[in-house]
């Protein structure tokens, strides 16, 4: 019997390397090798009149110094437009370094290469570059009104525009008994991974060959881009990602000007060339994103139930869009959460202003989507005096209507059609997890205390495990290890340990038996990348599915080696036997050794192998037409489209009467991301991505002011929480299975974060008597609007 | 232009090293570039995400505020020297695993260096009080949840007798 793996909380495997600091990050590696560093604009929009150099050229240790007028080819060109899109009509992306113009502060306008980092910094001091400063434009009112533009060539600053509608929404909501409008903004923020982004790059000009570690989400399409902007055969390069110190989502981006620049200058130089970036230029130079004002139009009958839905909303997308405008397509789809909204449209603008690019941040366009649903739930529940849950009950999708298509796109193309969930029950399972329909009691007793306490309530969607595929490798060596490679990457997700566990079940082989290679291009060589909860849903069911190829090829061998017929053998702990007869059994090693017929023998289990020991009969080939040496497999799993997972949270807040700050007393959440894998994994999953959603609610934004500088770029002035401001994290789970893959799994990676503003705003409006519409929210600002409220009440 | 370099002493770990430094040079790119240390990591290198933190004479401190140059004489441990004698985890490393302590692992090692010296002087804290004393550094994957418990588990694997099972649960190496 073996003992099973999939579905238990084991430890992972990852970790006794990580904890006693024997992890080898980016800036781990490359110890011999120069160091790059950039000259970066301090203006969000300059023409770039002139760059001098000459005082650089004086540094001890200098080795090149490089401006856009030393590249040449793909690399004076532009950065791909990764994800075009039918609807960004006029997407925009940056030069390597700037070619005579900079659109935001941060864009790199030079880059130093040197003998070590603190004289690359001392050159860049000395290049003088000659700005003259243009006025930018910052926020989505100056975009909006574009009387100054980004581009001069957009002049409405307008990137995409992108209507979807199902039925005739604006005719339901002027056709309703009640209607509401609500603004609704949320704010920049950002991932902010403890380590940021690096590249490091070595040249092998005797074998014209490149290896480049990237602290990446994605390391085969950076492969892809770099053979294709430095002119390599691809075949040439190769693109590691190492162990990667988060990402949640700004690492999916790429190439970044810095991925293409460093490979660049370590082929020219034929040195070895690193770059670690820092904090600050992490907030300045990387990627953001949240920042959205939304317009909700509602209608709705007596019982709270939606007739029509109506969304504009307007995204800022930054200076340039390589990334595409995937954050509003997932707003304005995912926005519909749990609920059938009768007729529903979504419109947005996507514009440009002079500051960072936004990309996906975990969650990626689903919190601001959450924010305007759920808020919108709570504002219809305050107007017809209906408790909030009922309201919401009211509208949901029910089971019986799985699979239930919004007739719209995802934003893979395809139909939003969700394959399963239970979201009665998943509101139930909150509801009872926070003490929902007790609540009231206990408001009561803290305000007899003179204390002021909230409750709210937020639920989601999430699509999870977008396509196009992903696939795995998984090969049984001949001392019984089993290997899985796999292309999409790892940031801290525990995949050693997950896909891992995957194998063993799909095998039959103990979990410790087996080791887990990812984002290594040197192993797997196809993937897409890991970002969209798609890592478990998408390598999870292609390493089974690998490993059950190899687990069939396994039985056919050892088949004909015990003389049995492959449907009466069992394969269990590493063992192949003729079920009922367990004396007639083969391990698994051994297998391996007969599957690769050998005329050498290099060990004594090669000795096994060689072609006077195993063989087929004389007249047939030692390996059959329609077989291949060796016990490994390969498979992929394509899905046709996203699947769904959900969930709900609930938190109660205090907040001070005197300096309106916000204590979480409880926060609780109930997820169902489908069949678990490791429930630990998961559980991890979750409390992090509640620490982002809090963070994001009461504490993260990011400061530009009007002149585009971002006043808050250090983790000083850049609130994340810490241990005090996370609270204590309840869970509860449902396992609805998808019906879409072989393993019935959903993605577990961003649900966390989804609802945080939205349960959060919920709460602490139920708290105050006011209704918040912008999130995130300071007690400054809380303080703020409690004086405006009392003014207007006064009146 | 080149930068005068200064012989500073160190013990780090317990192993004694000479290393000649430009007076600028952080305890942490000394650590991890001249010592080839990597263990202790860089977050921010402006003193707040705690990654970086070491203990310098038994108390823990960010390396990334650190000159190297004024550090001469000083005993040091770092994340690598927190395993068990006997080289395998030490009790803090052991029990992040045991409460999945950590995701990406970056910022782990400035955790494991503070709970290290915190459990010297508070053998058995309560949850508030292991929450404390985690409240200088930074994650941003596991939302603290299972480090607060790692800081429990690794006081309960310090109060337990030498050899009764635990695997590896020496005390931590520190400067002889």
């Amino acid at each position: 019997m073996t003992t099973r793996t999939m579905g238990e909380p084991i430890a992972r495997r990852e970790d006794p390397r990580l904890v006693a600091g024997d992890g080898r990050y980016l800036d781990d590696l490359g110890g011999g090798a120069l160091a790059a560093a950039f000259v970066r604009s301090p203006h969000a929009a300059a023409r770039v009149l002139d760059v001098d150099v000459s005082r650089a050229l004086e540094v001890d240790g200098l080795v090149a110094v490089y401006t856009y007028e030393d590249l040449e080819g793909p690399m004076a060109e532009p950065l791909p437009l990764l994800i075009p899109h039918p609807r960004l009509h006029a997407g925009r992306t940056a030069y390597p370094l700037a070619n005579g113009v900079v659109r935001h502060v941060g864009e790199p306008v030079a880059m130093v290469v040197a003998r070590d980092r603190y004289l690359a910094e001392d050159a860049c001091e000395r290049i003088a570059v000659a700005y003259e400063p243009l006025a930018p434009v910052v926020g989505l009112d100056a975009a909006v009104a574009a009387e100054r533009v980004v581009h001069d060539d957009v002049p409405d600053n307008v990137a995409a525009r992108m209507v979807q509608e199902h039925g005739d929404a604006r005719a339901a909501v002027a056709a309703a008994p009640h209607r509401l409008e609500l603004d609704l903004t949320i704010e920049r923020s950002a991932s902010t991974p403890l380590e940021g982004r690096g590249v490091y790059a070595r040249w092998d000009a005797a074998d014209r060959s490149l290896r480049v570690y990237s602290s990446t989400q994605t390391s085969t399409s950076v492969r892809f881009a770099l053979a294709v902007k430095l002119e390599v055969p691809v075949d040439r390069v190769e693109v590691v990602a190492p162990d990667v110190g988060g990402g949640f989502g700004v690492k999916i981006m790429h190439p970044w000007p810095e991925e293409v620049l460093v490979p660049w200058a370590a082929i020219r130089l034929g040195r070895e060339v690193k770059w670690t970036e820092d904090r600050r230029e992490h907030f300045i130079a990387s990627a953001h994103e949240r920042g959205q004002r939304h317009h909700v139009s509602v209608g709705f009958d007596d019982d709270g139930r939606l007739l029509g839905l109506d969304v504009e909303f307007l995204h800022d997308n930054g200076a340039y869009t390589p990334y595409g405008i995937i954050v509003p397509i997932i707003t304005a789809t995912q926005l519909l959460g749990p609920y059938k909204p009768g007729a529903y449209r979504a419109e947005f603008r996507s514009l440009y202003t002079n500051t960072v690019i936004v990309t996906p941040y975990r969650g990626a366009g689903r919190p601001q989507a959450a924010f305007a649903m759920e808020r919108t739930m709570d504002a219809i529940a305050a107007y017809l005096g209906r408790d909030r849950a009922e309201v919401r009950e009211t509208n949901f999708i029910q089971p019986s209507e799985m699979p239930y298509d919004h007739h719209l796109t995802f934003q893979d193309g395809r139909p939003l059609v969700y394959d399963s969930g239970d979201y009665p029950a998943t509101l139930d399972k909150v509801k009872k997890l926070v003490g929902w329909d007790e609540f009231g009691t206990f408001r009561e007793q803290a305000r007899a205390a003179g204390r002021r306490v909230g409750i709210g309530l937020a639920c989601y969607v999430e699509g999870t495990g977008v396509g196009p595929y992903e696939g795995a490798h998984v090969r049984v060596e001949t001392n019984g290890t089993v290997v899985v490679a796999t292309g999409l990457t790892t940031q801290g997700q525990g995949h050693e340990t997950a896909f891992a566990q995957v194998a063993a079940e799909a095998l039959g082989v103990p979990v410790e038996r087996v080791t887990v290679v990812t984002g290594d291009t040197r192993r797997f060589k196809y993937a897409v990348g890991t970002f969209a909860s798609r890592a478990a849903v998408m390598s999870g069911n292609a390493v089974a599915l690998a490993a059950g190829k190899v687990r069939a090829k396994a039985l056919r061998i050892a088949a004909e080696a015990l003389e049995a017929d492959p449907a009466d053998l069992e394969l269990a702990d590493g063992t192949v036997r003729v079920k009922g007869a367990p004396e007639r059994e083969l391990a698994l090693e051994t297998v391996a050794v007969l599957a690769n017929p050998l005329r050498y023998a290099f060990d004594e289990q090669a000795r096994l192998a060689t072609q006077f020991v195993v063989g087929r009969g004389v007249e047939d080939p030692p390996v059959a037409e329609d077989d291949e040496p060796g016990l490994e497999a390969t498979d992929w799993y394509s899905p046709v489209r996203s699947t769904f997972a959900n969930g709900a949270h609930a938190v109660v807040v205090e907040t001070d009467p005197e300096t309106a700050e916000v204590r979480i007393l409880r926060y609780c959440v109930v997820h169902d991301c489908g069949r678990l894998i490791n429930p630990r994994i998961v559980e991890g999953q979750v409390h992090g991505g509640v620490a982002q959603g809090v963070g994001g609610a009461l504490y993260e934004r990011m400061v530009y002011d009007e002149n585009g500088q971002l006043l808050n770029a250090s983790f000083m002035d850049f609130l994340m929480p810490y241990a005090s401001e996370v609270p204590k994290v309840e869970t509860d789970h449902l396992e609805t299975p998808s019906p879409l893959n072989p393993l019935g799994i959903k993605g577990a990676g961003e649900a966390g974060t989804i609802p945080g503003a939205a349960v959060l705003a919920a709460a602490i409006s139920d708290a105050e008597g006011f209704f918040l519409d912008t999130m995130p929210i300071s007690p400054s600002e809380l303080w703020a609007l409690r004086e405006h409220h009392a003014r207007k009440d006064d009146r | 232009m080149s930068e005068p370099l200064h012989e500073t002493h160190l013990v780090v770990n317990g192993v004694p090293h000479t290393v000649a430094v430009p007076a600028r040079r952080l305890l942490s790119d000394c650590l991890r570039h001249d010592l080839g240390l990597t263990g202790t990591h860089v977050g921010c290198e402006h003193g707040v995400c705690g990654a970086c933190t070491v203990l310098v004479d038994g108390r823990p401190m960010r390396s990334c505020l650190l000159f190297a140059v004024g550090m001469d004489g000083a005993e040091i441990t770092t994340v690598e020297g927190c395993r068990s004698a006997g080289g395998g985890l030490g009790p803090v490393q052991q029990a992040f695993q045991d409460c999945h302590g950590l995701q990406c692992g970056f910022c782990t090692p400035g955790f494991v260096t503070t709970i290290t010296a915190y459990l010297g002087e508070h053998p058995d804290p309560t949850e508030e009080q292991a929450r404390q004393a985690i409240g200088g550094n930074l994650c941003r994957c596991t939302g603290y949840q299972n480090i607060v418990a790692s800081v429990l588990r690794a006081a309960e694997i310090l109060r337990e007798p030498e050899g009764s099972g635990e695997p590896q649960g020496g005390a931590p190496v520190s400067s002889p």
